[in-house]
């Protein structure tokens, strides 16, 4: 028994220390500097009080959850529906559209920014299109507005959706549709009844992972814009490296505030995910 | 069962959506000029040309896959014998590592990146290095997922077991009998937290920003300069991207087909 111990020890050390390097002393510090007065001195609850009061961080918090709640509706709303008519197909057709959302996952940041300039920028193919035929749909639209935004963050929200949706289906057998429409259920009622409610809280979880995911993004929006958009991100960035003058302080208050959104959907999530296991066992 | 129309086109939705911006970008990098008209005015390879013939994309390419490889590397070697061990030896602690990748998934590149910047950057350790640690914590959770069910696959417990009977001390059985096995499972997480290690941008743009130029930095630059250019990049990047996930998609076909 004692010579397993030492291969544990040896083998979790550097594992503990480098978890403790690189995720507990910056938590720790970023929790820390957030009490600090400007310049890192002192403890204050100023930075916080900054942040409630001004209206700019306000409204910084209110854009970044608008645009979270409504990619991640449209994106899950194309992906519930998108999902299920993909179990219809052939597993080969399945798996081939699983690995293409799974590659265009990965497809996202700075290289995706630029390829929304490149269809939809001020000289991008559809605008030119657009313009070339006359037809004046995207004078209203503007890629470097929040409408432009959210169609880029409905592109990396979309394949996660559908990759987390899909599986979901899988829990509803073939046999309860059978079982249903023999006891006289048309399939709208089917769905209605059973379907939806079975899958709701599924739905719900993976609406709150693809919102905490949104909530965190920064590069897309960096990247179209530099600093103009006033997302909780694109603040925290600027205010922390910032060219003219850097409030760490001011960032790592936002920040934990901005983190404890994230923890705030997670646990929505887990208690989400926990109702349905309850319920189907 | 007959599928209705109504599938294609829900299907077909999704799959145009995150289609069009893939081609479109790929047209670009190979189009000469591409201002008025509506198709590129001609076709050409000469922004690849361009862009393999610049030094700076080059050394960025270079940097990206050392800062993205060597991350991988350490990771591995760092969390794949410390997963084994708790599993094997000391199962209560897994338990707090998976609420480690629940933390990781609260802490996006951005908040870690404050945190990071308030704790070493007086330090003056480099901050290259501190990116290479924050790496580890952001593919921590695919690491951990991939060395886990490789395990269980591979029926760890038994093995050691076997191997242990025959003599071999638990280094060596560790060494030549399990690491051999889990091979194939941890070098598809590998692959994969190397997929998102080289599109990285938040992290190495606020730790080190341009002082250590990656290829996600240099197309950040050159989106402003020379959007042909740019394309190319982000082709090439995709391109990447793809070949990475079809070894990956391989590999797991194999395994499966092997158990």
């Amino acid at each position: 028994m004692k010579r397993m111990n030492g291969m544990l020890l040896i083998s979790i050390i550097p594992f503990i220390i480098f978890v403790l390097l690189f995720l507990f002393v910056p938590l720790f510090f970023m929790l820390y500097s957030s009490f600090q007065e400007n310049g890192g001195t002192g403890f204050t609850f100023s930075q916080y009080m900054e942040v409630f009061r001004n209206t700019y961080y306000h409204q910084a918090f209110k854009n970044s959850m608008l645009i979270s709640f409504f990619s991640s509706l449209i994106a899950i709303t194309l992906a519930v529906f998108a999902a299920y008519s993909i179990t219809l197909f052939s597993k080969k057709v399945q798996d081939r559209i699983l690995v293409f959302a799974n590659l265009t996952a990965n497809f996202a940041g700075i290289p995706l920014a630029f390829a929304f300039i490149v269809i939809l920028g001020n000289s991008g193919l559809f605008t030119l299109l657009f313009k070339h035929f006359g037809w004046d749909l995207l004078n209203s639209f503007n890629l470097y507005s929040w409408s432009g935004l959210v169609l880029i963050y409905v592109y990396f929200q979309l394949p996660l959706a559908v990759m987390l949706i899909y599986p979901v289906y899988q829990g509803i057998q073939a046999q309860w549709k059978e079982a249903a429409a023999l006891l006289g259920a048309s399939p709208s009622q089917f769905w209605l009844k059973i379907g939806v409610p079975i899958i709701m809280p599924s739905i719900a979880g993976t609406f709150s992972i693809l919102f905490a995911n949104a909530m965190g993004a920064y590069a897309s929006a960096f990247a179209l814009t530099g600093s103009a958009y006033n997302l909780v991100t694109i603040r925290i960035g600027a205010i922390t490296t910032g060219d003219i003058f850097a409030r760490p302080e001011l960032g790592s208050a936002i920040a934990t505030l901005l983190g404890l959104t994230m923890v705030l959907a997670l646990l929505i999530n887990e208690w989400l995910t926990r109702r349905i296991r309850r319920d189907l066992s | 069962m007959k599928k209705s129309f109504y599938h294609y086109i829900t299907i077909g939705i999704v799959v145009l959506y995150l289609l069009i911006p893939l081609l479109g970008t790929f047209l670009y990098s190979f189009a000469t000029s591409w201002h008025k008209t509506i198709l590129p005015e001609g076709l050409t390879f000469k922004w690849y040309i361009e862009l393999f013939g610049d030094i700076r994309f080059l050394e960025s390419l270079g940097r990206s896959l050392i800062l993205s490889l060597g991350a991988t590397i350490l990771t591995l070697i760092i969390m794949v014998p410390a997963i084994f061990s708790i599993i094997l030896y000391a199962p209560k602690l897994e338990k707090i590592v998976q609420s480690l990748v629940v933390m990781t998934y609260a802490m996006p590149g951005i908040i870690l990146a404050v945190g990071l910047i308030r704790a070493y950057s007086t330090s003056g350790v480099s901050m290259v290095l501190i990116t290479i640690g924050a790496y580890f914590v952001g593919i921590l959770p695919y690491m951990y997922q991939g060395t886990r069910n490789s395990l269980r696959n591979i029926n760890a417990e038994t093995l050691m077991e076997a191997a242990e009977i025959l003599g071999a001390s638990r280094y060596t059985a560790f060494i030549k009998v399990i690491v051999p096995n889990i091979m194939s499972g941890i070098l598809v997480s590998s692959l994969l937290s190397f997929s998102i290690l080289f599109g990285e941008f938040v992290l190495i743009n606020l730790l080190v920003g341009g002082h250590f130029e990656t290829v996600q930095i240099y197309l950040y630059q050159k989106l402003s300069q020379s959007g042909h250019i740019a394309s190319a990049i982000v082709v090439c990047y995709f391109i990447l991207i793809s070949i990475l996930s079809a070894v990956m998609i391989k590999m797991t076909r194999q395994k499966k087909e092997t158990i």
